[in-house]
Protein backbone atom coordinates (compact mmCIF):
# COMPACT_ATOMS: atom_id res chain seq x y z
CA UNK A 1 0.00 0.00 0.00
CA UNK A 2 1.42 3.41 -0.87
CA UNK A 3 -0.25 5.67 1.59
CA UNK A 4 -0.15 5.31 5.36
CA UNK A 5 -3.21 3.59 6.65
CA UNK A 6 -5.66 5.62 8.59
CA UNK A 7 -7.46 4.26 11.26
CA UNK A 8 -10.37 6.18 12.78
CA UNK A 9 -11.57 4.84 15.61
CA UNK A 10 -15.15 4.86 16.53
CA UNK A 11 -15.74 7.28 14.03
CA UNK A 12 -18.20 8.86 15.46
CA UNK A 13 -16.93 9.51 18.48
CA UNK A 14 -16.26 13.70 19.22
CA UNK A 15 -13.47 12.41 21.45
CA UNK A 16 -12.09 10.17 18.73
CA UNK A 17 -8.22 9.92 18.33
CA UNK A 18 -6.48 9.92 15.07
CA UNK A 19 -3.81 7.18 14.45
CA UNK A 20 -1.67 6.32 11.49
CA UNK A 21 0.11 3.31 11.16
CA UNK A 22 3.37 4.18 9.28
CA UNK A 23 5.59 1.35 9.75
CA UNK A 24 4.83 -2.30 8.92
CA UNK A 25 6.02 -4.80 11.17
CA UNK A 26 9.07 -5.59 8.36
CA UNK A 27 10.06 -2.27 8.26
CA UNK A 28 10.52 -1.76 11.77
CA UNK A 29 12.50 -5.03 12.38
CA UNK A 30 14.84 -3.93 9.88
CA UNK A 31 15.10 -1.33 11.51
CA UNK A 32 15.96 -2.43 15.22
CA UNK A 33 18.30 -5.31 13.83
CA UNK A 34 20.22 -2.85 11.54
CA UNK A 35 20.34 -0.16 14.54
CA UNK A 36 22.46 -3.26 16.33
CA UNK A 37 24.40 -4.51 13.46
CA UNK A 38 25.25 -1.23 12.36
CA UNK A 39 26.38 -0.73 15.85
CA UNK A 40 28.65 -3.54 15.65
CA UNK A 41 29.92 -3.27 12.08
CA UNK A 42 30.88 1.04 12.48
CA UNK A 43 33.04 -0.39 16.65
CA UNK A 44 34.21 -3.34 14.83
CA UNK A 45 35.78 -1.81 11.90
CA UNK A 46 37.20 0.57 13.76
CA UNK A 47 38.95 -1.84 15.69
CA UNK A 48 40.01 -3.49 12.34
CA UNK A 49 40.96 0.20 11.36
CA UNK A 50 43.68 0.32 14.50
CA UNK A 51 45.84 -2.21 13.12
CA UNK A 52 46.92 -0.22 10.30
CA UNK A 53 45.07 3.14 10.55
CA UNK A 54 46.79 4.19 7.26
CA UNK A 55 46.32 4.31 3.66
CA UNK A 56 48.79 3.75 1.49
CA UNK A 57 52.66 1.75 2.13
CA UNK A 58 53.51 0.20 5.19
CA UNK A 59 57.07 1.70 4.97
CA UNK A 60 57.27 4.18 5.52
CA UNK A 61 53.39 4.35 7.62
CA UNK A 62 51.75 7.66 8.06
CA UNK A 63 48.97 6.94 10.80
CA UNK A 64 46.29 8.90 9.84
CA UNK A 65 43.92 8.72 13.19
CA UNK A 66 44.38 6.70 16.33
CA UNK A 67 41.38 5.53 16.91
CA UNK A 68 40.67 4.69 20.81
CA UNK A 69 40.75 1.12 21.63
CA UNK A 70 38.11 2.04 24.58
CA UNK A 71 35.51 2.83 21.58
CA UNK A 72 36.37 -0.36 19.29
CA UNK A 73 34.80 -3.65 19.54
CA UNK A 74 36.50 -6.60 19.94
CA UNK A 75 39.40 -6.27 22.01
CA UNK A 76 41.90 -6.80 19.21
CA UNK A 77 42.26 -7.12 15.18
CA UNK A 78 40.93 -11.17 15.29
CA UNK A 79 38.20 -10.30 17.65
CA UNK A 80 37.50 -7.12 15.76
CA UNK A 81 37.20 -9.25 12.79
CA UNK A 82 35.21 -12.15 14.32
CA UNK A 83 32.53 -9.37 14.98
CA UNK A 84 32.89 -7.82 11.73
CA UNK A 85 32.37 -10.94 9.71
CA UNK A 86 29.78 -12.30 11.83
CA UNK A 87 27.58 -9.32 11.86
CA UNK A 88 27.68 -8.53 8.04
CA UNK A 89 25.73 -11.40 6.79
CA UNK A 90 23.06 -10.02 9.26
CA UNK A 91 23.14 -6.23 8.07
CA UNK A 92 23.40 -7.96 4.57
CA UNK A 93 20.35 -10.06 5.59
CA UNK A 94 17.91 -7.26 6.81
CA UNK A 95 19.08 -5.39 4.13
CA UNK A 96 18.02 -7.85 1.56
CA UNK A 97 14.94 -8.53 3.47
CA UNK A 98 14.27 -4.91 3.90
CA UNK A 99 14.56 -3.53 -0.08
CA UNK A 100 12.56 -6.41 -0.95
CA UNK A 101 9.97 -5.81 1.34
CA UNK A 102 10.22 -2.42 0.21
CA UNK A 103 9.85 -3.12 -3.66
CA UNK A 104 7.14 -6.29 -3.47
CA UNK A 105 4.78 -4.69 -1.18
CA UNK A 106 4.53 -1.35 -2.69
CA UNK A 107 5.79 0.30 0.58
CA UNK A 108 8.84 1.91 -1.12
CA UNK A 109 6.76 4.65 -2.30
CA UNK A 110 6.60 5.77 1.16
CA UNK A 111 10.33 6.49 1.08
CA UNK A 112 11.61 6.75 -1.92
CA UNK A 113 13.03 10.24 -3.46
CA UNK A 114 11.51 10.55 -6.58
CA UNK A 115 12.20 13.95 -9.03
CA UNK A 116 8.74 14.63 -8.39
CA UNK A 117 10.23 15.19 -4.40
CA UNK A 118 13.16 17.92 -5.36
CA UNK A 119 10.70 21.15 -5.16
CA UNK A 120 10.08 20.67 -1.96
CA UNK A 121 13.59 19.94 -0.94
CA UNK A 122 14.32 23.34 -0.27
CA UNK A 123 11.42 24.23 1.39
CA UNK A 124 11.98 21.70 4.37
CA UNK A 125 15.62 22.73 4.29
CA UNK A 126 14.70 26.08 4.92
CA UNK A 127 12.02 25.33 7.94
CA UNK A 128 14.74 23.32 9.24
CA UNK A 129 17.82 25.39 9.55
CA UNK A 130 16.64 29.01 8.32
CA UNK A 131 13.25 29.32 10.49
CA UNK A 132 11.39 29.23 7.63
CA UNK A 133 7.54 28.06 7.45
CA UNK A 134 6.60 24.97 8.10
CA UNK A 135 5.48 23.42 4.62
CA UNK A 136 2.33 21.70 4.77
CA UNK A 137 2.52 17.68 4.70
CA UNK A 138 0.30 15.19 3.53
CA UNK A 139 2.52 12.03 3.08
CA UNK A 140 3.98 9.83 6.29
CA UNK A 141 7.67 11.26 4.87
CA UNK A 142 8.54 14.96 3.89
CA UNK A 143 10.19 15.19 0.58
CA UNK A 144 13.80 16.13 2.39
CA UNK A 145 12.97 13.14 4.83
CA UNK A 146 12.54 10.49 1.67
CA UNK A 147 15.76 11.97 -0.02
CA UNK A 148 17.80 11.24 3.72
CA UNK A 149 16.41 8.01 3.72
CA UNK A 150 16.80 7.04 -0.35
CA UNK A 151 20.38 8.20 0.45
CA UNK A 152 20.85 6.05 3.76
CA UNK A 153 19.76 2.74 1.85
CA UNK A 154 22.31 3.77 -0.62
CA UNK A 155 24.79 4.04 1.59
CA UNK A 156 24.40 0.69 3.15
CA UNK A 157 24.70 -0.80 -0.50
CA UNK A 158 27.78 1.10 -0.84
CA UNK A 159 29.27 -0.13 2.18
CA UNK A 160 28.69 -3.25 1.13
CA UNK A 161 29.75 -3.17 -2.38
CA UNK A 162 33.20 -1.67 -1.02
CA UNK A 163 33.14 -4.13 1.52
CA UNK A 164 32.90 -6.93 -1.15
CA UNK A 165 36.35 -5.32 -2.58
CA UNK A 166 38.72 -4.78 0.38
CA UNK A 167 37.40 -8.69 1.73
CA UNK A 168 37.97 -10.38 -1.88
CA UNK A 169 40.13 -8.43 -3.83
CA UNK A 170 41.10 -11.61 -6.13
CA UNK A 171 37.42 -13.12 -6.67
CA UNK A 172 36.14 -10.19 -7.09
CA UNK A 173 39.81 -8.20 -8.33
CA UNK A 174 37.33 -6.30 -10.84
CA UNK A 175 35.53 -4.55 -8.38
CA UNK A 176 38.62 -3.62 -6.55
CA UNK A 177 40.23 -2.16 -9.37
CA UNK A 178 37.22 -0.47 -10.30
CA UNK A 179 36.97 0.87 -7.10
CA UNK A 180 41.32 2.10 -7.52
CA UNK A 181 43.41 -0.86 -5.97
CA UNK A 182 42.92 -2.29 -2.36
CA UNK A 183 44.21 0.82 -0.76
CA UNK A 184 41.33 2.68 -2.64
CA UNK A 185 39.06 0.59 -1.66
CA UNK A 186 39.48 0.58 1.77
CA UNK A 187 39.49 4.57 1.97
CA UNK A 188 35.84 4.41 -0.22
CA UNK A 189 35.08 1.99 2.80
CA UNK A 190 36.12 4.41 5.11
CA UNK A 191 34.33 7.43 3.92
CA UNK A 192 31.24 5.09 3.42
CA UNK A 193 31.50 4.62 6.85
CA UNK A 194 31.45 8.40 8.33
CA UNK A 195 28.68 9.35 5.35
CA UNK A 196 26.88 6.50 7.26
CA UNK A 197 27.21 8.28 10.76
CA UNK A 198 26.64 11.09 9.42
CA UNK A 199 23.41 10.78 8.26
CA UNK A 200 22.71 9.01 12.14
CA UNK A 201 23.72 11.84 13.75
CA UNK A 202 21.18 14.14 11.28
CA UNK A 203 18.80 11.30 12.60
CA UNK A 204 18.80 11.13 16.01
CA UNK A 205 18.60 14.88 16.13
CA UNK A 206 15.82 14.88 14.18
CA UNK A 207 13.98 12.20 16.18
CA UNK A 208 14.55 14.23 19.61
CA UNK A 209 13.19 17.37 18.04
CA UNK A 210 10.06 15.65 16.49
CA UNK A 211 9.33 14.05 20.12
CA UNK A 212 7.94 10.57 21.64
CA UNK A 213 4.93 9.82 19.43
CA UNK A 214 7.26 10.21 16.36
CA UNK A 215 9.63 7.89 17.85
CA UNK A 216 7.08 5.23 19.29
CA UNK A 217 5.66 4.61 16.07
CA UNK A 218 9.01 3.04 14.88
CA UNK A 219 8.07 0.77 17.98
CA UNK A 220 4.86 -0.02 17.51
CA UNK A 221 4.34 1.02 13.85
CA UNK A 222 1.01 3.27 14.92
CA UNK A 223 1.40 7.27 15.30
CA UNK A 224 -0.77 8.89 17.66
CA UNK A 225 -2.02 12.68 16.65
CA UNK A 226 -0.26 12.63 13.30
CA UNK A 227 1.01 16.03 12.62
CA UNK A 228 -0.09 15.13 9.18
CA UNK A 229 -3.31 15.26 7.94
CA UNK A 230 -4.33 11.99 7.44
CA UNK A 231 -6.36 11.55 4.03
CA UNK B 1 -7.17 14.09 22.74
CA UNK B 2 -9.04 10.38 22.74
CA UNK B 3 -11.31 9.20 24.85
CA UNK B 4 -10.46 6.69 27.19
CA UNK B 5 -11.50 3.69 25.39
CA UNK B 6 -9.80 4.99 22.30
CA UNK B 7 -6.81 5.48 24.39
CA UNK B 8 -6.72 1.96 25.78
CA UNK B 9 -7.37 0.39 22.00
CA UNK B 10 -4.72 2.47 21.24
CA UNK B 11 -2.41 1.17 23.60
CA UNK B 12 -3.47 -2.49 23.51
CA UNK B 13 -2.64 -2.07 18.94
CA UNK B 14 0.45 -0.29 20.31
CA UNK B 15 1.60 -3.21 22.21
CA UNK B 16 0.77 -6.25 20.36
CA UNK B 17 2.95 -4.37 17.51
CA UNK B 18 5.59 -4.05 19.90
CA UNK B 19 5.77 -7.92 21.09
CA UNK B 20 6.09 -8.82 17.48
CA UNK B 21 10.01 -6.65 17.90
CA UNK B 22 10.72 -9.32 20.37
CA UNK B 23 12.90 -11.61 17.72
CA UNK B 24 15.16 -8.63 17.79
CA UNK B 25 16.22 -8.87 21.46
CA UNK B 26 17.70 -12.60 19.98
CA UNK B 27 20.70 -10.20 19.18
CA UNK B 28 21.13 -9.81 23.02
CA UNK B 29 22.56 -13.16 23.59
CA UNK B 30 25.44 -11.41 21.99
CA UNK B 31 25.55 -9.53 24.92
CA UNK B 32 26.00 -12.61 26.99
CA UNK B 33 29.80 -14.03 27.12
CA UNK B 34 28.94 -17.62 27.53
CA UNK B 35 27.15 -17.58 23.87
CA UNK B 36 29.25 -14.70 22.64
CA UNK B 37 32.37 -16.83 21.67
CA UNK B 38 30.43 -19.86 20.13
CA UNK B 39 27.94 -17.61 18.27
CA UNK B 40 31.62 -15.33 16.62
CA UNK B 41 32.93 -18.52 15.85
CA UNK B 42 30.07 -19.64 14.39
CA UNK B 43 29.84 -16.13 12.31
CA UNK B 44 33.39 -16.25 11.25
CA UNK B 45 33.05 -19.94 10.36
CA UNK B 46 30.34 -19.07 7.97
CA UNK B 47 31.82 -16.30 6.14
CA UNK B 48 34.64 -19.13 5.44
CA UNK B 49 32.08 -21.37 4.13
CA UNK B 50 31.06 -18.48 1.94
CA UNK B 51 34.86 -17.88 0.88
CA UNK B 52 35.47 -21.20 -0.29
CA UNK B 53 32.32 -21.26 -2.44
CA UNK B 54 33.67 -17.86 -4.07
CA UNK B 55 36.91 -19.72 -4.75
CA UNK B 56 37.33 -20.63 -8.53
CA UNK B 57 40.24 -22.57 -9.19
CA UNK B 58 40.67 -21.14 -12.67
CA UNK B 59 41.01 -17.85 -11.71
CA UNK B 60 44.28 -15.87 -11.23
CA UNK B 61 45.12 -13.44 -8.54
CA UNK B 62 45.91 -10.31 -10.59
CA UNK B 63 49.30 -9.74 -11.60
CA UNK B 64 51.38 -6.63 -12.00
CA UNK B 65 54.15 -5.18 -14.85
CA UNK B 66 57.54 -5.49 -13.14
CA UNK B 67 57.14 -1.39 -13.17
CA UNK B 68 54.43 -1.62 -10.69
CA UNK B 69 56.18 -3.91 -8.19
CA UNK B 70 56.90 -2.45 -4.87
CA UNK B 71 60.65 -1.46 -4.16
CA UNK B 72 62.68 -4.56 -2.34
CA UNK B 73 62.73 -2.41 0.78
CA UNK B 74 59.59 -1.29 0.77
CA UNK B 75 58.09 -4.71 1.14
CA UNK B 76 57.60 -5.28 5.13
CA UNK B 77 59.02 -7.70 7.14
CA UNK B 78 56.39 -9.03 9.41
CA UNK B 79 57.11 -11.64 12.00
CA UNK B 80 55.48 -13.59 14.94
CA UNK B 81 58.36 -14.10 16.50
CA UNK B 82 61.90 -13.65 15.04
CA UNK B 83 63.36 -12.26 11.95
CA UNK B 84 65.85 -15.08 11.20
CA UNK B 85 65.31 -18.28 12.80
CA UNK B 86 68.64 -19.36 11.84
CA UNK B 87 68.50 -21.78 9.20
CA UNK B 88 71.61 -23.81 8.45
CA UNK B 89 71.10 -23.82 4.89
CA UNK B 90 73.76 -26.45 4.36
CA UNK B 91 71.57 -29.25 6.28
CA UNK B 92 68.07 -28.02 5.86
CA UNK B 93 65.89 -30.38 3.81
CA UNK B 94 61.80 -30.13 3.30
CA UNK B 95 60.44 -32.70 5.47
CA UNK B 96 57.80 -34.52 3.53
CA UNK B 97 54.96 -37.00 5.10
CA UNK B 98 51.26 -37.73 5.31
CA UNK B 99 49.69 -39.23 2.27
CA UNK B 100 51.89 -39.47 -0.08
CA UNK B 101 53.79 -41.89 -2.42
CA UNK B 102 57.08 -40.53 -1.89
CA UNK B 103 57.97 -39.30 1.76
CA UNK B 104 61.17 -37.94 3.22
CA UNK B 105 63.77 -35.32 3.21
CA UNK B 106 64.13 -33.31 0.28
CA UNK B 107 66.41 -31.01 -0.93
CA UNK B 108 66.43 -27.35 -2.54
CA UNK B 109 68.05 -28.58 -5.75
CA UNK B 110 65.24 -30.98 -5.62
CA UNK B 111 62.48 -28.37 -5.59
CA UNK B 112 64.37 -25.94 -8.22
CA UNK B 113 64.55 -28.69 -10.35
CA UNK B 114 60.86 -28.71 -11.04
CA UNK B 115 59.44 -25.99 -14.07
CA UNK B 116 60.04 -22.40 -12.40
CA UNK B 117 57.48 -20.13 -12.12
CA UNK B 118 58.18 -16.00 -11.65
CA UNK B 119 55.04 -13.55 -10.90
CA UNK B 120 53.94 -10.19 -9.45
CA UNK B 121 51.31 -10.10 -7.31
CA UNK B 122 49.89 -8.50 -4.28
CA UNK B 123 50.33 -9.52 -0.67
CA UNK B 124 47.60 -8.71 1.29
CA UNK B 125 48.34 -8.25 5.08
CA UNK B 126 45.23 -8.57 7.85
CA UNK B 127 46.46 -5.65 9.03
CA UNK B 128 44.93 -3.84 6.11
CA UNK B 129 48.29 -2.95 4.55
CA UNK B 130 49.45 -4.33 0.59
CA UNK B 131 52.49 -4.63 -1.25
CA UNK B 132 52.92 -6.09 -5.23
CA UNK B 133 56.15 -8.16 -4.83
CA UNK B 134 58.09 -10.14 -7.08
CA UNK B 135 58.08 -13.89 -6.93
CA UNK B 136 59.98 -16.88 -8.00
CA UNK B 137 59.55 -20.58 -7.68
CA UNK B 138 58.29 -23.91 -8.17
CA UNK B 139 54.43 -24.75 -8.36
CA UNK B 140 53.35 -26.20 -5.53
CA UNK B 141 50.91 -28.74 -7.56
CA UNK B 142 54.16 -29.96 -9.50
CA UNK B 143 55.74 -30.68 -5.95
CA UNK B 144 52.88 -32.75 -5.13
CA UNK B 145 52.63 -34.37 -8.34
CA UNK B 146 56.36 -35.12 -7.99
CA UNK B 147 56.05 -36.09 -4.43
CA UNK B 148 52.92 -38.41 -5.39
CA UNK B 149 50.69 -36.35 -3.23
CA UNK B 150 47.15 -37.63 -2.90
CA UNK B 151 45.63 -34.52 -4.13
CA UNK B 152 42.03 -35.86 -3.11
CA UNK B 153 43.09 -35.34 0.31
CA UNK B 154 41.46 -31.71 2.42
CA UNK B 155 44.86 -30.19 3.02
CA UNK B 156 48.50 -29.18 2.56
CA UNK B 157 49.96 -28.75 6.46
CA UNK B 158 53.14 -26.98 6.50
CA UNK B 159 55.94 -26.01 9.47
CA UNK B 160 58.37 -23.45 9.70
CA UNK B 161 62.09 -22.85 11.19
CA UNK B 162 60.50 -20.31 14.01
CA UNK B 163 58.22 -22.71 15.19
CA UNK B 164 55.30 -20.84 13.00
CA UNK B 165 52.84 -23.55 11.20
CA UNK B 166 50.58 -22.97 8.80
CA UNK B 167 47.76 -24.80 6.31
CA UNK B 168 46.20 -24.73 2.91
CA UNK B 169 42.68 -26.45 2.00
CA UNK B 170 43.98 -28.46 -1.24
CA UNK B 171 42.11 -26.26 -4.17
CA UNK B 172 44.33 -23.30 -2.71
CA UNK B 173 47.43 -26.02 -3.10
CA UNK B 174 46.98 -26.56 -6.29
CA UNK B 175 45.80 -23.34 -7.27
CA UNK B 176 48.50 -22.47 -10.14
CA UNK B 177 49.35 -19.24 -8.62
CA UNK B 178 50.21 -21.15 -5.03
CA UNK B 179 54.33 -21.39 -4.95
CA UNK B 180 56.84 -22.74 -3.12
CA UNK B 181 58.93 -19.96 -3.50
CA UNK B 182 62.89 -19.48 -3.12
CA UNK B 183 63.29 -16.35 -4.79
CA UNK B 184 62.34 -12.52 -4.42
CA UNK B 185 63.25 -9.80 -6.84
CA UNK B 186 65.10 -11.94 -9.08
CA UNK B 187 67.34 -13.00 -6.09
CA UNK B 188 67.50 -16.19 -3.49
CA UNK B 189 65.33 -15.68 -0.66
CA UNK B 190 67.05 -13.17 2.11
CA UNK B 191 66.60 -14.65 5.76
CA UNK B 192 64.09 -12.12 6.71
CA UNK B 193 61.80 -13.31 3.65
CA UNK B 194 61.69 -17.16 4.72
CA UNK B 195 64.79 -18.54 3.05
CA UNK B 196 65.39 -20.87 2.11
CA UNK B 197 61.87 -21.84 1.24
CA UNK B 198 58.75 -20.02 1.60
CA UNK B 199 55.19 -20.23 0.43
CA UNK B 200 53.50 -17.61 -1.97
CA UNK B 201 49.54 -17.77 -2.10
CA UNK B 202 48.23 -14.94 -3.98
CA UNK B 203 44.61 -15.84 -3.34
CA UNK B 204 45.30 -15.93 0.18
CA UNK B 205 45.89 -13.72 3.30
CA UNK B 206 49.52 -12.49 4.00
CA UNK B 207 49.17 -15.13 7.29
CA UNK B 208 48.94 -18.05 4.89
CA UNK B 209 52.39 -17.25 3.26
CA UNK B 210 54.46 -19.35 5.53
CA UNK B 211 58.36 -18.48 5.31
CA UNK B 212 61.51 -20.97 6.45
CA UNK B 213 59.12 -24.09 5.66
CA UNK B 214 60.83 -27.19 7.67
CA UNK B 215 57.77 -29.83 6.96
CA UNK B 216 55.41 -30.19 4.76
CA UNK B 217 52.34 -32.68 5.42
CA UNK B 218 49.28 -33.97 3.17
CA UNK B 219 46.53 -34.50 5.52
CA UNK B 220 42.64 -34.98 5.84
CA UNK B 221 42.77 -33.78 9.62
CA UNK B 222 44.43 -30.85 10.79
CA UNK B 223 45.50 -31.20 14.56
CA UNK B 224 46.39 -27.33 14.01
CA UNK B 225 44.96 -25.28 11.58
CA UNK B 226 48.15 -22.47 12.03
CA UNK B 227 49.68 -19.91 14.44
CA UNK B 228 47.04 -17.04 13.90
CA UNK B 229 44.09 -18.73 13.27
CA UNK B 230 44.39 -21.44 16.28
CA UNK B 231 44.23 -17.68 17.98
CA UNK B 232 40.95 -16.68 16.94
CA UNK B 233 41.38 -15.33 12.72
CA UNK B 234 39.48 -17.07 9.87
CA UNK B 235 40.38 -20.46 8.91
CA UNK B 236 40.03 -19.91 5.72
CA UNK B 237 40.67 -16.06 4.69
CA UNK B 238 40.71 -16.97 0.61
CA UNK B 239 41.27 -13.11 -0.90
Amino acid sequence: MSEAVVLEIESFDADEMPAVYEHPWAVRFCHWVNTVALFVMVFSGLQIFRAFPSFGAKIPQKDLLNWPKAFALGGWLGGGLQWHLTFVWIYVATGLFYVGYQVFSGNYRQVLFMPRDIPGVWPMVRHYFLFGPKPPQREVYNPLQKLAYTSAIGLGILSVITGVAVWKPVQFSWLTALLGGFQWARIWHFAVMWAILFFIFGHLVMVILHGWNNFVSMLTGWKKDPDYAPR
Amino acid sequence: MGSKTNDAKFKSMSRRELLKLTPVLALGAFAIPKFRDPLLKKGLGFSDWVSEKLFREGHMAPTFADADVTPFDKFPINDYDVDDPGVDFDKWTLSVSGLVQKPGEYKLEQVQALPKVRQNTQHVCVEGWNVVGSFAGTKLSDFLQAIGADTSAKFVYVECADDYYESLDMATALHPQTLLCYEMYDKPLTREHGAPLRLTVPTKIGYKQAKYLTDLKVTNVLQKVGYWEDQGYSSYYGL
